[in-house]
């Protein structure tokens, strides 16, 4: 598992959570992300906003090598993802299982310890005492044994979300939490976040609430396949970059020749 | 019990307890997969494999049988994973066209073959409806390994199998080679199709993969709890089945033992208590019985004063809605008392039903009642 991180030897921009650089993906005849370079420092909660169909999800994917890589490459501290593994991780977006499946919530919580267990030993007493500590701290500790199925979308996005916990994660990348969960349970979600920034984990998320993004956010990343803006919030959060963002089709190449002659706050670093 | 001594009833009934062990097994994940039709087209599949195992071997034998089938059944699951990477045809069009092909090739196969050396000779076609009457003790031993081979194969690879059906994304952002976990299962799933390939046939294979799986869904809330009741069920219908063509010559037992799975599964559906549609329907019907007039008089009296207006005209659907159940026979009670009236609302509108002066009376002194009861939270 480890060889593509031994092979490339050296870290590349270890003092960075995130270094993305010349990154696009491809799928089938159009570019998804088109020469993306982005960098997200250590100990930031940065969220990613852009239009439907803007990348947003797939940016994330390209950074967990789900999708291949047409172009440019990823590193989280200074390594590519697979050297990475445990220090990463992940809570993919509620609709992506179903949850009719025979399992309770502490169950959910236990795979995410399967990857370091070794595949060949079964989970016992210590990793259900750590599923179950993960539960308590996004307060689900008191329905560890329901059904899955049986929990509210909230309950189960809280789930998802002790299941990327129990791993300590360095880096924390989740996508769309807050899609079709109750406002209590937003509030407790980012509440969550917060905690685990002053921590100091990165933490990435892709977003779609404009409204909320200044509240939850103190670092932002405009993406319409293209990257628009990212940095601070206060430096990036403007008008302009929201109008760049969402205001209709970007021109792939125009655009990337207006960013070079443009001011310097359009940079993808900010 | 004489009948249980009987050497060819026993190998009949092992046999099927192995397919229905087998096929359990794989099933129970074909089934969460939402891939109950892979176990179809690979069991039609296979059947030109048998043809091509005959020709190969010159006779009917049954390990380069097998091994044909084995070998069509992986060649068609990779032909449909590529029909639907690379062309616009979704999942089940991919498979549809496979099993066509495969079964197709397979019929011409064999009428060839019958033609060639004479249908008695090869006996292939018994391999469409299975024929287990047949079976000898040296037909189960491929078998016992086959099975052997695909039990192991579980349970070492019980965290990633699991995990990977569950949530194939996160199973491989944890490192697991995701598709190569999904062909070893379909490779498997094939593996329980050729194994009941002599008994039950490539046609009633299907449902073979697919109803005990089913069925265990209905009973289990653990992963393990469903496999393992799965696999029971599926030996049960494999030994019941034996038994009862036994009994009744003249029954061949392979259909039999489809029928027993598909009724196990169909009990399931209908009895299962938390999921079944028989207590659903009886929880409901309780409810009913013990929702009192009153609590229904109660919401429209709440709605009414939500919308600060006695008058308030409620539509029946949002009062069912609230309540879970039809509230027609108690409104209609109310009614009858003259505590409330029907009333339209909008001509496109569902009926409406409004407090009677003597509604709003009653359910006020209902609610203190209530309140008094229960203390404020109520």
């Amino acid at each position: 598992m480890n060889r593509i991180g031994e092979g490339l030897g050296q870290p590349h921009e270890p003092d960075l959570a995130l270094h993305v650089e010349d990154l696009t993906v491809s799928y089938g005849d159009r570019p998804a992300l088109w020469d993306i370079d982005l960098n997200i420092p250590p100990g930031v909660l940065a969220g990613v906003i852009g239009p439907n169909g803007a990348g947003k999800s797939t940016l994330l994917k390209a950074i967990l090598g789900l999708v291949p890589l047409s172009a440019g490459h990823v590193r989280l501290f200074g390594h590519p993802y697979a050297a990475q593994r445990r220090r990463v991780g992940y809570v993919p977006q509620r609709s992506s299982v179903d949850w009719d499946f025979p399992t309770t919530a502490v169950d959910v919580v236990t795979m995410g310890l399967y990857g370091r267990m070794g595949w060949l030993r079964w989970p016992g007493r210590r990793e259900r005492d750590q599923a179950l500590r993960a539960l308590e701290e996004v307060g689900m500790d008191a329905l560890a044994d329901r059904q899955i199925s049986e929990l509210s979308g909230g309950q189960q996005q809280r789930v998802f979300i002790a299941r990327a916990l129990i791993q300590q994660p360095d880096i924390l990348l989740l996508d769309e939490p807050m899609a079709g969960v109750d406002a209590t349970t937003e509030r407790s979600i980012i509440d969550i976040l917060g905690r685990l920034r002053r921590e100091g984990r990165t933490i990435i998320v892709v977003h779609h609430d404009l409204q909320t993004v200044q509240r939850y956010f103190d670092w932002l990343v405009f993406l319409n396949v293209r990257v628009i803006a990212a940095g601070p919030i206060d430096s990036v959060y403007t008008a302009r970059n929201l109008r760049r963002t969402y205001g209709g089709q970007v021109a792939l190449l125009d655009e990337g020749r207006q960013r070079n002659a443009g001011p310097e706050n359009d940079g993808p670093a900010g | 019990m004489g009948l249980l001594a009987d050497y060819t009833l026993q190998n009949v009934m092992l046999g099927a307890a192995l397919i229905g062990v087998i096929s359990g097994v794989l099933g129970a994940f074909a089934v969460l997969r939402r891939q109950s039709l892979l176990g179809d087209a690979l069991a039609h599949a296979a059947l030109p494999g048998v043809c091509i195992g005959f020709m190969l071997a010159g006779a009917r034998e049954m390990g380069s049988i097998m091994g044909g089938a084995l070998f069509t059944g992986v060649v068609a699951a990779l032909l449909m994973v590529a029909l639907t990477r690379n062309t616009r045809l979704k999942t089940d069009a991919a498979l549809a066209a496979t099993l066509s092909l495969g079964f197709a090739l397979g019929v011409v196969l064999l009428t060839w073959i019958q033609r060639r050396s004479g249908a008695s000779q090869a006996g292939l076609d018994s391999f469409l409806f299975g024929q287990a009457a047949a079976t000898t003790r040296a037909d189960l031993y491929p078998m016992m390994i086959l099975v052997g081979v695909a039990l192991v194969g579980v349970a070492l690879l019980w965290k990633p199998l699991k995990l990977m059906t569950f949530d194939p994304i996160f199973a491989a952002v944890t490192g697991l080679p995701v598709q190569w976990l999904e062909r070893l299962l379909t490779a498997m799933i094939a593996l329980a199709v050729v194994t009941g390939l002599q008994m039950v046939g490539v046609v009633l294979m299907t449902a073979m993969i697919i109803a005990p799986g089913a069925a265990a869904r209905q009973w289990c809330g653990s992963l393990l709890g469903m496999v393992i009741l799965s696999a029971l069920l599926g030996a049960l219908a494999g030994i019941g089945g034996g038994l009862v063509s036994a009994l009744a010559p003249g029954l061949s037992t392979g259909p039999v033992v489809v029928l027993l799975a598909t009724l196990l599964a169909l009990l399931s559906l209908l009895l299962a208590p938390r999921r079944g549609l028989i207590p659903a329907w009886w929880r409901r019907r309780h409810r009913r019985s013990h929702t009192s007039t009153d609590r229904i008089l109660q919401t429209l009296y709440d709605l009414a004063r939500e919308h600060g207006d006695w008058h308030y005209r409620v539509e029946q659907g949002a009062v069912d809605a609230y309540h879970g159940m039809i509230t027609e026979p108690q409104l209609s009670a109310l009614a009858d008392r003259g505590l409330v009236v029907p009333a339209q609302h909008m001509p496109d509108e569902g009926r409406h039903w409004q407090l009677t002066e003597t509604g709003v009376a009653h359910a006020a002194e209902y609610a203190q009642r209530r309140r008094r009861r229960f203390g404020n939270g109520a």
